[in-house]
């Protein structure tokens, strides 16, 4: 399998589309900036927001009853899976004994972390994606590139063939609102076809046991409205412990995304309607060994705003696909390696550490610290390849010794100087597409002695 | 006050100009200035791929060079916060928070605890502000475009005393250069497209130069102008407050 380096050196390639694509997410994250600049309290808030979070994991057990008592007794099904195979089973379940053929989902990270669609294509069930950009990605059999933009790494001319090939519009047509409106006309006979309609969660209220889902085009209600089942499925950390703790996460959420003071729709789901089933499966997947680990466990705060995406400037000149996961970008990178240290080991390199993912969360994660802390892990489970840490114990080796220390620099310097042949070739990836520093004859400590020292 | 100048392993080697510029500007400044003669490197380099468990001997032999000492020094803000985050030495744990407490950036060393202001400085020059990551987000020298602070910059404090200078900012005040230590290597395809970038807007201010207070920034950009040819040369902080009329 390639690692991200690979994968974004194959991105960079297209260097017209990468400079697109970084300022493409540049603009979200000036927009970001701005929304943010409205409001004076928002450092306040952020901090809010973490202390809340902290709060709730810190009470999970509690809050997590305290939820699924107030759903049983508003008429909601309840349901736990402990892995992404009792969820995708549980939905199934449902499907089977209801005999349902025709599914809408809205957006849900969750059902991509647990490739429910390709479970239930396997087990010969259509589930059509109802948001505009995963509905893009679906068709072209892709995962989604942003967790807020699922689409985001296609351009209009690419949406455009996408329809030609599977909603017959116009050769060569890329006009946006002609595409969004063939879009709709297939959406609509979509939802109102639908049995069954599946959501995610963006926010679970324990002392109401409702739960609250964000989106811009209002396909989760028209696909609950319609549909005879509603299936919301939620990692357990999208749990808050009051219904007054919106007023915080909802200003941030939407700010942080996109720069909207909120979203179109923040739809609050509590009962089902008179004749209609409504379920909630509350996933664990790993959930609970995070929240075991000290020093990782504040990652569970993530309200999926993907702020962390927009402004990392690694994730802008890469693209999603190059992190080989469904939830990519600076918190995917902290969040992948729990699951799996060997597949994801590349991705807590995939960052220069600037710390600007850490500025810009509005839960406050410490996600540089986590990416830092990230690389001993794997450097202590030995996931790291054999070459790199051979360079580096070389390195510590000569480093922790002063005088061996001196006599590289200076060899170094030497050869430089006289055979630079020896350094300045190609496979060096240093020197690919940079020059070396000139070598000095003296180190600042020669001068020191020679011209300083008493 | 008993100040040790910290010279990075890599500015030791490559950059002595800016290791001369920083003893000669603190001295300027009324310090007395001590070089440990044994310092090699914080670490950070395996520190920062995974490694800092095999680095103890870089930490113990920092620990031994720099204790006893009121402050210590260094012209590199990347370096000086690894040391303040990470410098771990069991065996000397008490020398090992005082130098973690004790170690400053030297731009923040003068603007807060020298409290004094650069005069003599000339610098008739249009000259790019870079802010390095780990100075600006990790230290806390400049305030940062994420944050919805009030706005300051050491960096910019002192060098708006300095004669004749055209400060400018690239229309992305603060994103990375994309060096990043072994990031710069192992990652290289995405760490010379964001110095690319970086070059790109301070090229569009049409700069002479670009400064910054870590060398490992100015390196690496470099690198890059070097290949591509260009006019704007690389200029550390501490170069450009120690010229003189």
């Amino acid at each position: 399998m390639k690692d991200h380096a690979t994968l974004a050196e194959e991105f960079i390639k297209d260097d017209a589309r990468t400079n697109w694509h970084d300022e493409t997410l540049w603009f979200v994250r000036q927009k970001r900036d701005k929304a943010a600049h409205g409001l004076p309290e928002w450092e306040q808030l952020r901090e809010w927001a973490s202390q809340i979070k902290n709060h709730t994991l810190s009470n999970m057990e509690s809050y997590l009853e305290e939820f699924e008592k107030n759903a049983l007794d508003n008429g909601v099904k309840v349901h736990w899976a402990a892995d992404a195979t009792e969820h995708n089973q549980i939905i199934h379940d449902i499907i089977k004994s209801k005999g349902i053929t025709r599914i809408v989902k809205s957006k849900s990270m969750l059902t991509e972390e647990c490739h429910l669609n390709h479970y239930l294509e396997e087990q010969g069930v259509e589930v059509v994606d109802t948001d505009l950009g995963e509905r893009i990605v679906q068709f072209r059999h892709e995962p989604p590139s942003h967790i807020v933009l699922p689409a985001i790494h296609l351009k209009k001319q690419d949406v455009s063939d996408t329809f030609h090939e599977h909603l017959h519009t116009e050769k060569g047509n890329n006009d946006p609102t002609y595409l969004t409106r063939a879009a709709r006309v297939h959406l609509r006979e979509k939802f109102i076809a639908s049995q069954l309609a599946i959501t995610g969660v963006n926010f679970a209220i324990a002392e109401t046991g409702g739960v609250v889902v964000c989106t811009n085009e209002g396909n989760a209600d028209m696909g609950t409205h319609a549909a005879d089942v509603h299936i919301a499925c939620m990692g357990f950390e999208k749990l808050i412990p009051k219904a007054s703790h919106l007023s915080v996460f909802l200003r941030l959420l939407a700010r942080s995304a996109t720069g909207q003071p909120i979203t179109t729709y923040s739809s609050h789901f509590h009962k089902p309607r008179a004749g209609q089933e409504m379920h909630i499966v509350i996933v664990d997947n790993g959930r609970s060994d995070i929240l075991g680990k000290a020093d990782f466990r504040n990652a569970l705060k993530c309200i999926r705003c993907a702020a962390c995406f927009n402004t990392c400037p690694v994730y802008r000149r890469s693209g999603g696909f190059s992190y080989h996961t469904a939830v990519a970008g600076p918190i995917g990178s902290i969040l992948n390696p729990n699951f799996d240290p060997k597949k994801y080991a590349d991705l807590p390199f995939a960052s220069s550490l600037c710390g600007s993912c850490s500025n810009v969360c509005p839960v406050k994660i410490d996600i540089h610290d986590q990416l830092w802390k990230w690389r001993q892990e794997l450097s202590k489970g030995g996931h790291l390849p054999l070459s790199k840490k051979i360079m580096m114990k070389g390195m510590a080796f000569v480093l922790g010794r002063p005088a061996l220390y001196r006599f590289g620099g200076a060899s170094a310097r030497w050869v430089l100087r006289h055979m630079p042949f020896l350094v300045k070739f190609k496979v060096n990836p240093w020197y690919k597409q940079r020059e070396m520093p000139e070598a000095p004859k003296q180190s600042f400590r020669d001068w020191y002695i020679q011209n300083k020292k008493k | 006050m008993k100040i040790a100048l910290f010279i990075p392993c890599y500015i030791d080697q490559f950059y002595p100009q800016v290791g001369q510029a920083t003893l000669e500007l603190l001295t300027k400044l009324g310090c007395e200035v001590d070089f440990p003669l044994n310092q090699t490197c914080c670490g950070q380099p395996m520190a920062n791929s995974g490694f800092a468990a095999a680095s103890k001997d870089c930490d113990k032999n920092f620990v031994r060079n720099f204790t006893g000492y009121d402050y210590i020094v260094g012209p590199s803000g990347s370096c000086v916060l690894h040391v303040k985050e990470h410098l771990k030495d069991d065996q000397h744990s008490e020398e090992t928070i005082h130098i973690r407490k004790h170690i400053y950036e030297l731009t923040e060393f003068i603007t807060d605890v020298l409290k004094k202001e650069v005069h003599n400085a000339v610098f008739p020059h249009k000259v790019g502000l870079h802010n390095s990551c780990h100075g600006q987000r990790g230290l806390g020298l400049s305030s940062m475009s994420e944050r919805m602070l009030p706005a300051f910059s050491k960096p910019e404090q002192l060098l708006s005393k300095v004669k004749g200078i055209q400060l400018l900012k690239p229309v992305r005040t603060d994103e990375c250069c994309g060096f990043g230590g072994t990031f710069s290597v192992f990652e290289e395809a995405v760490s010379v497209k964001m110095g690319k970038d970086r070059i790109k807007q301070h090229e569009a201010n049409e700069v002479e130069f670009i400064t910054g207070v870590d060398v490992s920034c100015l390196m690496h950009l470099e690198g890059i102008l070097k290949r591509q040819g260009s006019k704007v040369k690389t200029i550390h902080i501490a170069e450009i407050l120690n010229t003189e009329a």
